[in-house]
């Protein structure tokens, strides 16, 4: 039986956990190709619907990553989808969905190697999770 | 603070003694016009109504057990901008919770206005009320009320409050600044009135009423009524909770959905002036919705049904005040209600926040503090 791929969707903000992808390629770590980076300007603007809109099109798990707090760029981002990722934690799970498919990182850009050790992780965690129900099942 | 008076009501019908209070109000020329539920000339049905003469209050209604919509919309719209006068509006506690809500979002102010509310025993979703109404004729209301004030509500065989107002905890309303009174009192005789505000006050010491003590038995009168109301909403969560605990069921619970968004357009809390899902960012390419069918040889049409729910919970449940207003403006009778609850007891817990509770507590999605929700970054 061939091991189940997960995709995994990561929102990254171009300040921080875009620039510490791009360090890791640079730097010639290599991270499972399970991730597909969306880079946004900012967490702060990644909106609860984006989320969910992954999870609908069959996302296994979605990570948003953006700067230590007390880096954001534009200074608050950061807290701000904090703030949204607390609010589907407490929605989805109502719903059967695992939160650990839903994650919240700060990655700062000099992070190269940590970038890479987590999107390891992260990727093990999923494939250990299975395939998300949205995948299976229909969803109106 | 709290001036206590009462009303005196006549052969029984409070419904015009409640009137009657609120067309001495409009006498006093202070207000320059009422927002007040009222029975249209040329159909039956309840609608709220902007008077500003008082002998246009005839068919006024305020107790009936219906609201067609949730009224905190039209009083956004009314204080939108300063209009020269006060407006005294007359809404059901869930509507001023609403309101409360709209205000915190600078969608409405309340600098002209003084809030009325009624203690609420309930409302019948628009359609039975509209069949109660045809069965009972002009004595509706007052039968509807001296059944419910002694636990009755299903008056007619098959018309019930609705499942939102059964499992309302907040009949009592707090954020008015005059509050009529029903529980505890002895509504054959009388009313109580209540100023909750400085300016309630001004209001009633105008009037001039017999001021009196609250009844004894009113403490004890509410809080049966919201530990009766309480028990049933704990019900209603564990049964929603079973049948939507998965996607699959989540998916079964919502599947009579048409798209239609009557529920977002009746949310007094749904903010947004142009929702998302009314955009073109939906109107996908046609050859996108054959991408999607081929996934899975099937998708149902119109799609992104359960994306649409989700977001309205991401978005609104910590400022759902549990009015009901998105199950009774559903077509095809979706329990909305009991759904929306349930997360927004979840997510309000989460803040530690109550949606239209006070004025002063910041909605949980337009703040942060710093060193907060730590257990939920990392990947451990």
């Amino acid at each position: 039986m061939t091991e189940f791929e997960p995709n995994i969707i990561a929102f990254v903000c171009n300040w921080c956990t875009y620039t510490a992808a791009d360090l890791a390629g640079t730097s010639r770590q290599s991270y499972p190709k399970n991730m597909r980076l969306v880079r946004v300007m900012c967490t702060g603007m990644v909106d609860s619907q984006y989320i969910i809109k992954a999870f609908m099109e069959g996302a296994d798990g979605v990570l948003v990553s953006g700067c230590h707090p007390g880096d954001c760029h534009y200074i608050n981002g950061n807290y701000k989808a904090r703030r949204r990722m607390k609010m589907l934690k407490e929605i989805l799970p109502l719903f059967g969905f695992e939160p650990q498919r839903l994650r919240l990182t700060w990655i700062g850009a000099s992070d190269g190697i940590q970038f890479a050790e987590t999107m390891r992780e992260l990727t093990e965690q999923v494939r250990v999770l299975g395939p998300s129900q949205a995948k299976s099942g229909m969803v109106l | 603070m709290a001036i206590t008076a009462k009303i005196n009501v006549k052969d029984n019908d409070i419904s015009a003694a409640i009137r009657e209070f609120f067309i001495s109000v409009l006498d006093t020329e202070d207000v320059s016009a009422i927002l007040i539920p009222q029975h249209l000339p040329m159909k039956k049905m309840l609608m709220p109504t902007l008077v500003t003469d008082p002998q246009k209050l005839e068919t006024a209604d305020p107790l009936a057990p219906c609201f067609p919509m949730n009224a905190a919309r039209l009083v956004s719209r009314l204080t939108r901008k300063p209009i020269g006068g006060k407006i005294l509006v007359v809404l059901r506690p869930c509507e001023i919770r609403a309101f409360y809500e709209l205000v915190k979002l600078n969608q409405g102010t309340m600098d002209e206005l003084i809030i009325a509310g009624v203690d609420c025993l309930g409302a019948y979703k628009n359609s039975d009320y509209l069949r109660f109404l045809k069965q009972h004729g002009d004595k509706a209301t007052e039968i509807f009320y001296q059944n419910a004030l002694n636990g009755k509500t299903e008056i007619t065989e098959g018309i019930d409050i609705s499942p939102a107002c059964k499992s309302c905890e907040n009949p009592i309303p707090e954020g008015a600044d005059i509050l009529i009174g029903l529980l505890g009192a002895d509504i054959s005789n009388h009313l109580m009135i209540q100023a909750q505000s400085p300016k309630g006050e001004a209001v009633l010491k105008r009037l001039n009423l017999s001021e009196a003590e609250e009844p004894s038995s009113r403490k004890e009168a509410v809080s049966a009524l919201i530990s009766k109301r309480s028990s049933y909403r704990d019900e209603i969560f564990l049964k929603t909770h079973e049948a939507t605990d998965t996607l699959d069921k989540l998916n079964n619970y919502l599947a009579n959905c048409v798209n239609c968004y009557n529920c977002r357009v009746a949310c007094p809390v749904c903010y947004c002036k142009e929702c998302v899902f009314v955009t073109d960012v939906f109107n996908h390419e046609p050859y996108q919705y054959i991408k999607w069918a081929k996934r899975k040889g099937m998708i149902k049409m119109p799609a992104d049904t359960v994306f649409y729910h989700l977001t309205r919970m991401a978005h609104i449940s910590a400022a759902c005040v549990g009015c009901g207003q998105c199950s009774n403006a559903c077509p095809n009778d979706i329990p909305l209600a009991e759904l929306f609850r349930m997360v927004a007891w979840q997510t309000q817990k989460a803040f530690d926040y109550t949606a239209g509770k006070s004025l002063d507590e910041k909605p949980p999605l337009s703040v942060f503090r710093e060193d907060e929700f730590q257990e939920i970054v990392g990947i451990k």
